[in-house]
């Protein structure tokens, strides 16, 4: 009886559940179905479908988004980024972990305690510094997103390296390894479930970020959250246009999420929890 | 590794000098700039203090933290009570517990500048037609009032951030071995004791987590706050980190910014601290 109860209930929540995750994504359907009105078919009605379906709003949004120099700019931009935050923080971590001196302690301590720092409390004089070096372009783009992701990044590393044993090293450096070779032969591999986390976490925010990249990058090598803004500014009230932008805009991410959800919801997880 | 090897440093040597220029130079500068009149070039002249005399007297700026110090209390609450809730209902024996998850985590996914337009679109387009159809008079003319847009601001962190939220409570869930709960059952505790005195003390340390995290990070919001309402009506709804890039890039008062960006640092490093020593000290005591 009681267990029957329960099934009940169960079966309930399931119900409710179900209609939250619905409510969850209206969001994204109210974007789509007005995406695919024309401006007079939005002024109908936002609810339901579109009386006809007309393609034209995403063929002027991608061409207006110049969809394809911004995707290759996101991509490069975050890929190139997340590269050198993996390789760098990695050895640090690694470099970190094995060295038990007070140095090394003080070290760590201030990567950590740097996380508390927020963006606006830098981005000023960060801003100023490289545009009187001349760096306000993508490599200094990327150079700044090493110096804002290393920190956790490091810090993950250095949790992962207990795990890993010291007789390992030891033994490479017997056979005749240099300290790198250990690392990148022996260490690194061994890393590979923490570098997939480093990548996830460090992907979502570098690939999202709109602040950093508009203040340091030109128009011309405008990311895509970047030049979403300037495309949304131009097309204000004209929701059929903005509309069917943003859900370009949304495709790589969806994309992306379809094929790695269990690696990225675990990479979240285990970048908040640590 | 020994601190004299080379090697100790050479694989030290890329992030003390990304952390280094990007972070720390910055951070130091920024401070002394803060007592000067820099214009983002030359600084001239020693100020003191007057900076932050200054700012204290601004009415936009303080209006900003306030209404920053409101978002964040009440969004740190919502995301919480939903990303437990959420959690709580999928981690229960169904089928379609994976795909939920999916679902509900996936607006993290997207950057809030994306969100904010999205939902720019809900609350004035769709909003105004489904008031047009029920006659809910509430819903119309939403992110042209200040309530309105603290509301909906509120909407879209809650809506985006609680599958975060929820992540974080998932895996302490988890953790809770299942005869413990088994016990509790056959001694007969309903589902609300079995919550307050079994599931709950074991997953205190998620809501050191997750009230850090969420406390941060609605002190930090700006995308949401720039795509959704953009500050107004009238600068009503701007929030600090919005203000400080203002008053630096469209006001171009660089060290007056800068000053504003060492109290906002201190607002948010006070919290962190604060919410980690008062967590651990309960923990321990739990």
């Amino acid at each position: 009886m009681a267990k029957d109860n329960e099934k009940r209930n169960t079966r309930l929540l399931e119900i409710f559940g179900i209609l939250l995750a619905l409510l969850w994504l209206s969001p994204f359907y109210l974007m789509i179905v007005n995406a695919f009105k024309t401006k007079r078919g939005i002024f109908e009605g936002v609810l339901g479908f579109p009386s006809a379906f007309t393609f034209e709003n995403f063929v002027n949004a991608f061409i207006e988004l110049e969809f394809l120099k911004s995707l290759f700019n996101s991509v490069l931009i975050t890929g190139l980024s997340i590269l050198i935050i993996i390789l760098f923080s990695s050895m640090a971590g690694y470099a970190l972990a094995r060295n038990k001196s007070k140095l090394s302690g003080v070290i760590f301590f201030i990567f950590v305690a740097a996380m508390l720092i927020p963006f606006q409390s830098v981005m000023i004089p960060l801003v100023a510094l490289f545009g009187q070096a001349q760096m306000l372009n993508a490599a200094g783009l990327i150079f700044m997103y090493l110096g804002f992701g290393c920190s956790l990044s490091i810090f993950l590393y250095h949790g992962a390296m207990t795990g890993i044993s010291q007789s390992l090293d030891e033994a490479a450096i017997i056979d005749g390894a240099n300290r790198f070779q250990t690392f990148w032969h022996i260490i690194f591999p061994l890393l590979k479930p923490i570098s997939v986390t480093v990548a996830i976490l460090n992907t979502i925010w570098i690939w999202n970020d709109y602040l950093l990249p508009s203040l340091v990058l030109s128009e011309a090598n405008a990311t895509i959250p970047l030049k979403m803004f300037y495309f949304f500014g131009q097309y204000t009230k004209q929701w059929h246009l903005a509309l069917a932008g943003l859900t370009i805009a949304i495709i790589p991410v969806i994309i992306g999420y379809f094929f790695a959800q269990k690696q990225i919801i675990d990479g979240v997880s285990e970048g908040a929890v640590k | 590794m020994k601190n004299r090897s080379l090697s100790f440093w050479l694989f030290l040597t890329p992030v003390i000098l990304g952390l280094g220029i990007v972070v720390v130079i910055p951070f130091i500068y920024g401070f002394f700039y803060s007592f000067t009149d820099w214009n983002g070039i030359t600084a001239n002249n020693f100020i003191g203090f007057e900076n932050y005399i200054n700012l204290f007297q601004e009415d936009e700026f303080m209006n900003s933290i306030w209404f920053t110090i409101k978002f964040a209390v009440v969004t740190v609450l919502l995301l919480n009570v939903f990303g437990l809730g959420l959690a709580l209902l999928v981690t229960r024996n169904m089928k379609t517990n994976n795909l939920m998850r999916t679902i509900f985590f996936m607006p993290n996914l997207i950057g809030g500048l994306i969100l904010g337009f999205i939902w720019q679109f809900i609350f004035v387009s769709v909003f105004g037609d489904v008031a047009g159809i029920t006659g809910i008079e509430g819903l119309n003319g939403w992110l042209s009032t200040t309530n309105t847009g603290f509301w909906g601001l509120v909407i879209l962190t809650a809506w985006q951030m609680a599958g975060y939220i929820m992540i974080i409570y998932i895996a302490y869930l988890e953790n809770v071995p299942k005869e413990l709960i088994e016990a509790s059952k056959i001694d007969g505790a309903n589902a609300m004791q079995r919550f307050k005195n079994v599931i709950f003390p074991l997953v205190a340390p998620a809501f050191t987590v997750s009230m850090f995290l969420t406390l941060s990070m609605s002190f930090k919001i700006y995308d949401q706050n720039l795509s959704l309402t953009n500050g107004g009506p009238f600068n009503s709804t701007q929030m600090v980190a919005m203000e400080i890039v203002r008053t630096a890039f469209s006001d171009n008062q660089m060290a007056y910014a800068q000053s504003k960006a060492v109290i906002f640092f201190l607002i948010v490093a006070v919290i962190a601290l604060t919410q980690v020593y008062y967590n651990k000290k309960r923990e321990v005591d739990v």
